[in-house]
């Protein structure tokens, strides 16, 4: 997706070296992933449906705001 | 000692064959308490052995912190993965395992300047307006 976009960063996170991202984001299995801080895929998904929910999320009003 | 084996060396270096345009890993560590920085220097450094097409710039996070933060970059070890232009892809912690396996992917991708997604998943992120920042947990094993 970041290939594909230039709004889109991804950033890999190999959980075990970062305790403190994993409790921050409440990480209990992998994968998963979180959008724009605040959204959570959990699992590996079909490609569409992540592209859908990722891209649902990005456009989703902030409820903290 | 490599920490690649033989085989798995081999594999990588079929994989990476068909690279058409040069990478670059940026690489940022530190001295100290950095447990995987070193294995993390290590492996980056067999992996540029593999493929003409694979360069590893180092960075100390600690003395270079305006490069880091420019790369959005605040912990070691950490990697940018750099085609013809900043994707926008990072790895944070050792790239070991499954990990591994996804440096790779990202190797191909931004050497190729292309995704390998569908059209239908391509339209959708084309259409998209605001900032996207996906962050990935995985694992190594």
């Amino acid at each position: 997706m970041a290939v594909e976009s230039p709004n889109v960063t991804s950033i890999i996170v190999e959980a075990s070296e970062y305790p403190d991202l994993v409790r921050k984001y409440q990480v209990s299995g992998v994968p998963k992933t979180i959008v724009n801080g605040r959204v959570e895929i959990l699992g590996a998904r079909p490609e569409e449906d992540f592209v859908r929910t990722a891209i649902g999320a990005a456009d989703a009003p902030d409820p903290a705001s | 000692m490599p920490i690649l084996s033989p085989s798995d060396a081999s594999r990588v270096r079929e994989m990476l064959a068909d690279l058409p345009s040069p990478v670059r890993l940026v690489f940022f560590t530190q001295t100290l308490n950095c447990e995987t920085c070193e294995p993390t220097k290590q492996i980056l450094g067999e992996l540029a052995e593999l493929s003409g097409q694979i360069t590893v710039e180092e960075h100390n996070l600690l003395l270079e912190k305006d490069l880091a933060e420019g790369y959005g970059i605040d912990r070691v070890p950490s990697i940018a993965v750099l085609g013809a232009r900043d994707y926008a892809i990072r790895f944070l912690g050792i790239p070991s395992g499954y990990e591994f396996m996804s440096l790779l992917d990202a190797i191909q991708m931004v050497s190729a300047g292309d995704s390998g997604l569908n059209d239908a998943s391509r339209a959708m992120i084309a259409g998209l307006a605001s900032p996207l920042a996906l962050e990935v947990f995985v694992t190594p094993t």
